[in-house]
């Protein structure tokens, strides 16, 4: 590069380096400040509970596995009498836990939940990205009378608020035996995700070129052989972030989780508020399950990065 | 190259046709699709999505249109179906409660767009002078958006603990007030204010993200076209950046007031829409018609009456969508 282009290329499109350093320190500063309470609650995972609660709150602390330990455990208080009498701790948790005068009396609820978040969201994220990739091609490469108001249609099931849509749903279930059930939950999530899939997947359809598809039809592909073979596969980026984009949906609703399921298909997002100790909530109990939780999405995200845009306006913005 | 049928057209295409040609046409499009014609695909592929919808939302919807012109109550289910005609609607369009939740949901969603329209236009354009790792930092910021919000919402009720929360001490560190003398999610007149914070910290990177994109789509021979005109700074930010941007500025206004107007789980779970009713959004206060209460039909109402202004509103926001998309 010329230095008479470098230099209008500063004056003009690119900002002086005086203007990115500063723009740099402020989104810098935004940016460590957003991600404290981040950063809070996986410390938090690993402070004790009076550390978990001290004041001033701790900055530095000895970090413990208690917290992880408390959340996989229901424990019962007992005497230090009845603990020396027991055989010797074996291992590292159950000393940990006779430390406070306890003794683990079994696993907590809190792996049938992470099974019901993962049973559910994987479940509802397969039917909606099946459906969804069907219907987006049919969207895309047929003519359809009233595609515009179908499209909206399904659009506008997802504008509805969950509450509202709750109602219902609660009703219904009832006289079909799926309250509190993995079906139900799946089949709610599904019809919630099918609106985004189906917009989403029709936005990266509609960029792959048809002339692939016509020449696989005039090679005597039928329609069918010419979407698997020849369509899918282009599609494939698309449908990754999709089924990414429908899976953070499904584990991080609460609004329909917390009022249809109660039990056997309890997810993990109103589980967590209630994982108490004695006293209130056991935050580093909570904090762990906060930090296991979030952790997938915050690699999805980094995975997705170059979608993200795409996916939180249903297609409309790409780039 | 009468042989090629094209994808859309083969049905169309066979009718107009001379008859002996249709045949050819015919068989032709019937091999290829494996004995469906595209028409029939079409429908196939789109049939399983609309019936779902119509199953999950649709019917569901005309039943509660049904139930919310009767008096049905779940706790006392065993009373028989009363039908009030509009007796709900009235009820709740004269209740003052509801038109001063209305009031309270409506006033947190004008204040957390504009504060997030603040911060997330101010950092787009902070980014957007693509300073070095700028790409890095930006992910960071978009990281509170992907998350659950009722589950990071109930984690920022130990943050806001007045003696041992780390959000007061910072502020005690700062302005020197003691940390115990002021509870952001107890008081009334900081629990508004709490919820907008919480919103804006989880949504003003959405709103950053669209103008990004916005700020990414004006052409640079724009600016050096205004450069050589010696436009200032100033005067190129009002006629070129901040037009240019508005189109996606209104979507993601309309895309977060939607989603704010339905706002239930945050603040479920970082209020409870307490203190008093201070932060019960609307939200809150049919769930608790519904479910708590179990007064279905005077729910059923309220929630359509929800419906019709949303609908309303994605209406305009489909028809901002297709603006923004013809760009």
């Amino acid at each position: 590069m010329t230095a008479i282009a470098k230099s209008t290329a500063h004056s003009i499109v690119e900002a002086s380096p005086r203007a990115k350093a500063i723009a740099g320190t402020i989104v810098i500063l935004y940016a460590v400040i957003a991600i404290l309470p981040l950063v809070w609650i996986a410390a938090t995972a690993f402070k004790s509970q009076s550390d978990a609660i001290a004041y001033p709150p701790k900055v530095i602390f000895q970090p413990t596995l208690e917290g992880y330990v408390n959340l996989f455990t229901v424990r019962t208080r007992q005497t230090p009498d009845f603990i020396a009498k027991l055989p010797p701790a074996t291992t590292w948790y159950d000393k940990l836990v006779r430390q406070h005068d306890m003794v683990i009396a079994g696993p907590s609820k809190v792996v049938p939940r992470f099974i019901n978040s993962l049973i559910i969201g994987f479940g509802s994220t397969f039917l909606a990205v099946f459906l969804g990739t069907l219907a987006a091609y049919a969207f895309s490469r047929f003519r359809i009378p009233l595609a515009d108001d179908l499209l909206f249609f399904i659009l506008s099931t997802r504008m509805m608020p969950p509450v509202a849509v709750a109602i219902p749903i609660y009703l219904m279930y009832r006289q079909l035996n799926l309250t509190d059930t993995k079906l139900g939950m799946i089949l709610l999530y599904t019809a919630v995700n099918v609106s985004l899939a189906v917009w989403l997947l029709k936005g990266f359809i509609d960029e792959i070129p048809r002339e692939y598809e016509e020449a696989a039809l005039v090679d005597g592909y039928t329609r069918l052989q010419a979407l698997r073979k020849v369509v899918l596969p282009q599609a494939v980026t698309g449908i990754a972030a999709t089924a990414i984009f429908c899976l953070i949906f499904s584990w991080n609703e609460y609004a329909f989780a917390v009022l249809l399921t109660s039990g056997d298909a309890q997810t993990m997002p109103p589980f967590i508020p209630f994982i108490i100790g004695e006293g209130g909530q056991d935050w580093p109990a909570v904090a762990a399950a906060t930090t296991l939780f979030v952790v997938p999405i915050v690699l999805f995200t980094i995975l997705l990065r170059k979608h993200l845009l795409r996916g939180i306006t249903f297609g409309a913005v790409r780039k | 190259m009468t042989t090629i049928i094209h994808p859309d057209r083969a049905p169309a295409a066979g009718l107009s046709e001379p008859a002996k040609s249709r045949e050819v046409a015919k068989s032709r499009a019937a091999k290829r699709a494996g004995g469906l014609s595209d028409r029939t695909i079409a429908w196939l592929f789109v049939a399983p999505t609309i019936i779902l919808l119509l199953a999950i939302n649709i019917f569901p919807l005309i039943w509660m249109i049904r139930l919310s012109f009767t008096s049905l109550n779940l706790s006392m289910s065993y009373l028989p179906l009363r039908f009030v005609g509009l007796d709900n609607f009235r009820d709740i369009l004269t209740d003052e409660d509801i038109w001063a939740r209305l009031q309270t949901t409506a006033q947190f969603v004008i204040a957390s767009v504009a504060l997030q329209v603040f911060v997330g236009f101010g950092l787009a354009l902070l980014i957007n002078r693509q300073f070095r790792s700028h790409s890095f930092w930006t992910t960071i910021i978009l990281l509170p958006m992907m998350l659950s919000p009722a589950v990071v919402g109930n984690f920022w009720t130990l943050l806001f603990q007045p003696q041992i929360g780390p959000f007061n001490y910072l502020v005690s560190l700062l302005t020197g007030v003691p940390p115990s003398s002021f509870s952001m999610t107890g008081e009334v007149a900081l629990a508004p204010w709490t919820i907008v914070l919480v919103d804006t910290w989880m949504w003003g990177p959405y709103v950053m993200l669209i103008c990004l994109a916005g700020l990414r789509s004006i052409p640079d021979y724009i600016y050096e076209a205004a450069e050589v005109d010696r436009a200032s700074p100033w005067r190129q930010f009002w006629s070129i950046t901040l037009p240019m941007t508005v189109p996606f500025l209104m979507l993601a206004v309309l895309f977060r007031a939607i989603e704010n107007f339905k706002m239930f789980d945050m603040v479920n779970l970082l209020t409870s829409g307490g203190p008093g009713s201070t932060t019960e959004l609307v939200s809150i206060t049919l769930k608790r018609a519904a479910f708590e209460k179990w007064r279905t039909g005077y729910s059923s109402a309220l929630a359509i009456i929800l419906f019709v202004t949303v609908f309303g509103a994605a209406n305009i926001y489909v028809k901002a969508l297709n603006r923004v998309k013809q760009r």
